[in-house]
């Protein structure tokens, strides 16, 4: 496990130097919008924030290049301890804001807008992600599937490689007549919540296990972490797993396209990107909680998306400034640039905008 | 390896310090000894005080049986969960696992006290302490990527020969992340503490007792047997008892080692099974509110389960002594 982090680091460290080298081409942001990146603009001071481990490359990456260009008199410590002890930590004030794989549920809401005296507690899609389906199968080097395969898959009612529904999709290819070794997470995680509201949206009537953190499904084999299911994957023949893409990246597994009825879809940051954009603002005023469209046919589908949850107003006065300077930095273009290359999916078009507006009105 | 060791020929000193011959330092001794000795009382009910009553808000709202149900959903709403599968993968891991481990950790303790040329010995001792210093991440590590592809050749040879026994049957085609793997790992994590204990109370055979076994024409095994076992009894099971605990306890390699399903699987080549510590270590950084309560609960069983378990080994140990011929 050591060896893989140590991995993925180095990945992360070179593909953020060629994404430097590549400056200005286009990386699927077809943006052009207020608060670009100029210098940027630095607050001194100390903040602490806590939660979704999902985000936690992402927030190591902005915090490094922000205390960087900042120098040594600002301090911002990220602890990636899980989305719900982030919000039990943002509530109880021993932060100031939250990394979360959820917008705020109704308990929480209350709790949270409490915490924040005078404003609303809001929730700031910052990160998005893309959830791959990683395969080791000899020989095949492009695999296709569309929902129903994929849920019959995790169900257990696809067995085999060769089963019809699989064939279907991946006209030409050969697929051998094995037993599918399907691997899900054994902990409890925002990645498996996310990939179970896909299944359940996608395909009700093969998938009846609803969504969860926790898997509920029977058969498979569990493995603890994206890094667990990505080495169990890349060990075990005629196997795969879901994980977040920049697991199967550095694994260098395969990833499926996904065909949600207007043809193959590859996994990619550019293709996530589109859904996201696509998703549905279904909070309100400032308070940006999405609902994604897992049926979207015109990127690829199966994404989540982490928040910051922080205080529109009334947060602590002493550290404000430096939350609106950090978050104004992590939504400029400098800031969601950082993300592709580290394996995760920007913010892009209309959305980014409403979060620079969200991060503008904080106070 | 500081664990306390039987010494069952030692009488315990019944006789109170009093009288003239009295120290200030006797005095100060054995307030501190008594100290410590109420400290860990004070430390054991104080742990479980505290699982109790953490334990308490997710018992209410448990809407399954919680001694029954092999589920683990306490977040949901209803809540639902039970340790039923747990208790099944913590006891079965941890018997397989001394199945391998003491045989095995008694030979090596037996060649090193009374076979292996001095030199070897020391050596041979050595290595095995140095074996219960390693990590259980470590284990864990192993485990998955090295042994899981090579028990796989186990598994089948089971499931083509001896499939007719339930217990070793694979109808499933995979044969990582199951129990039997978890079960071998655990049985090395716990060989050198069953090992090192067994070596210390070998050692401690009388000489005399060795000497007349050999005197009366006793083979090397005859005297092990007639002499060096009886003696020994009550610190070999000591020592199990104490490997026993780390095997129900551990946590990380296990975690790292099981696919950590919810059922009950008779069927130990296949992959599935989970235990307490392995499901705490799982589910702890996302659990809610009742989550982390019902977490504490099983902690509550594994507490309870370990106590159960020393205790019958106390009452084993006190019953063998009487006629271990020992004295």
């Amino acid at each position: 496990m050591n060896i893989t982090a140590h991995a993925r680091l180095a990945a992360v460290a070179l593909a953020g130097a060629l994404a430097l080298a590549a400056c200005g081409s286009d990386s699927g942001s077809t943006t052009s919008t207020p608060a670009a990146s100029g210098s940027t603009n630095c607050v001194s001071g100390a903040l602490k924030a806590s939660g979704s481990s999902a985000q936690k490359n992402a927030m190591a990456e902005w915090i490094n290049a922000y205390q960087a260009a900042c120098g040594t008199g600002t301090q911002i410590d990220y602890q990636a301890n899980g989305s719900g002890a982030g919000i039990k930590d943002f509530i109880n004030k021993q932060t100031q804001f939250a990394g979360s794989d959820s917008p705020l549920k109704e308990q929480d809401k209350t709790d949270a807008d409490a915490r924040c005296a005078t404003g609303p507690a809001i929730d700031i899609p910052m990160v998005g992600g893309a959830i791959v389906l990683a395969y080791n199968v000899s020989g095949l080097d492009k695999l296709t599937l569309t929902p129903d395969a994929i849920a019959g898959i995790f169900a257990g009612t696809i067995t085999k490689w060769n089963d019809p529904k699989i064939v279907a999709s991946n006209t030409g290819a050969t697929l051998p007549d094995a037993t599918i070794a399907q691997f899900h997470r054994s902990d409890s995680s925002g990645t498996s919540d996310n990939f179970t509201k896909f299944l359940a949206a996608t395909a009700p009537t093969t998938w009846t296990f609803g969504n969860a953190k926790d898997w509920k499904a029977p058969g498979g084999q569990g493995s603890k972490g994206s890094d667990g299911v990505a080495s169990s994957v890349k060990a075990t023949a005629n196997s795969i797993g879901y994980m977040e893409l920049s697991f199967a990246q550095d694994a260098k597994l395969g990833a499926a396209a996904v065909d949600n009825g207007a043809g193959a879809i590859d996994a990619t940051s550019e293709n996530a990107a589109k859904t996201i954009a696509g998703a549905t603002v279904k909070g309100t005023d400032n308070d940006l909680a999405l609902s994604i469209d897992y049926k979207a046919a015109a990127g690829y589908p199966i994404v989540l998306v982490t928040y910051q949850i922080t205080c529109q107003k009334g947060g602590d006065a002493a550290t404000v400034p430096l939350v609106k300077a950090f978050l104004t930095y992590t939504s400029s273009d400098a800031g969601q640039a950082k993300l592709g290359p580290a394996g995760y999916v920007p913010i892009t078009g209309d959305l980014l905008t409403k979060v620079r507006t969200a991060v503008a009105a904080i106070s | 390896m500081s664990t306390q060791i039987e010494h069952p020929a030692t009488p315990s000193p019944t006789v109170g310090i009093e009288g003239s011959a009295v120290r200030r330092g006797d005095r100060v001794f054995q307030g501190l000894s008594r100290t410590a000795g109420i400290f860990i009382l004070v430390t054991m009910a104080a742990i479980a005080a505290f699982l109790i009553w953490k334990a308490i808000p997710s018992l209410q709202a448990n809407t399954a049986n919680f001694f029954t149900t092999s589920e683990w959903f306490p977040d949901q709403k209803p809540s639902v969960f039970g340790i039923a599968a747990l208790t099944f993968g913590t006891l079965m891991t941890a018997l397989i696992a001394m199945i391998l481990a003491v045989p095995v950790g008694i030979g090596i303790a037996l060649f090193i006290a009374h076979y292996a040329p001095p030199r070897l010995a020391s050596v041979l001792g050595f290595v095995t302490d140095l074996l219960a210093a390693v990590p259980s991440i470590i284990f864990g590590m192993w485990g998955l990527q090295f042994l899981t592809p090579q028990m796989e050749g186990l598994g089948k040879w089971l499931n083509d020969y001896l499939g007719f026994i339930p217990l070793f049957r694979n109808d499933s085609g995979q044969y990582s992340k199951s129990i039997l793997i978890a079960s071998v790992v655990l049985a090395i994590m716990v060989l050198p503490t069953v090992s090192a204990i067994s070596r210390e109370v070998f050692v401690q055979v009388p000489r005399a007792h060795i000497e007349a076994a050999l005197a009366l024409g006793a083979t090397r095994w005859e005297m092990v047997r007639l002499s060096v076992f009886p003696f020994a009894r009550p610190g070999m099971i000591s020592a199990s008892m104490l490997g026993l605990g780390r095997a129900l306890g551990e946590t990380i390699a296990v975690a790292l080692i099981l696919s950590a399903s919810y059922t009950i699987n008779w069927q130990i080549s296949e992959p599935g099974g989970n235990t307490f510590a392995a499901n705490i270590a799982l589910r702890w950084n996302e659990a809610g509110d009742v989550g982390l309560s019902a977490l504490v609960a099983s902690g509550l069983v594994l507490f309870v389960i370990t106590l159960v378990v020393n205790m019958a080994a106390r009452l084993i140990i006190a019953r063998r002594s009487e006629f271990s011929g020992a004295n």
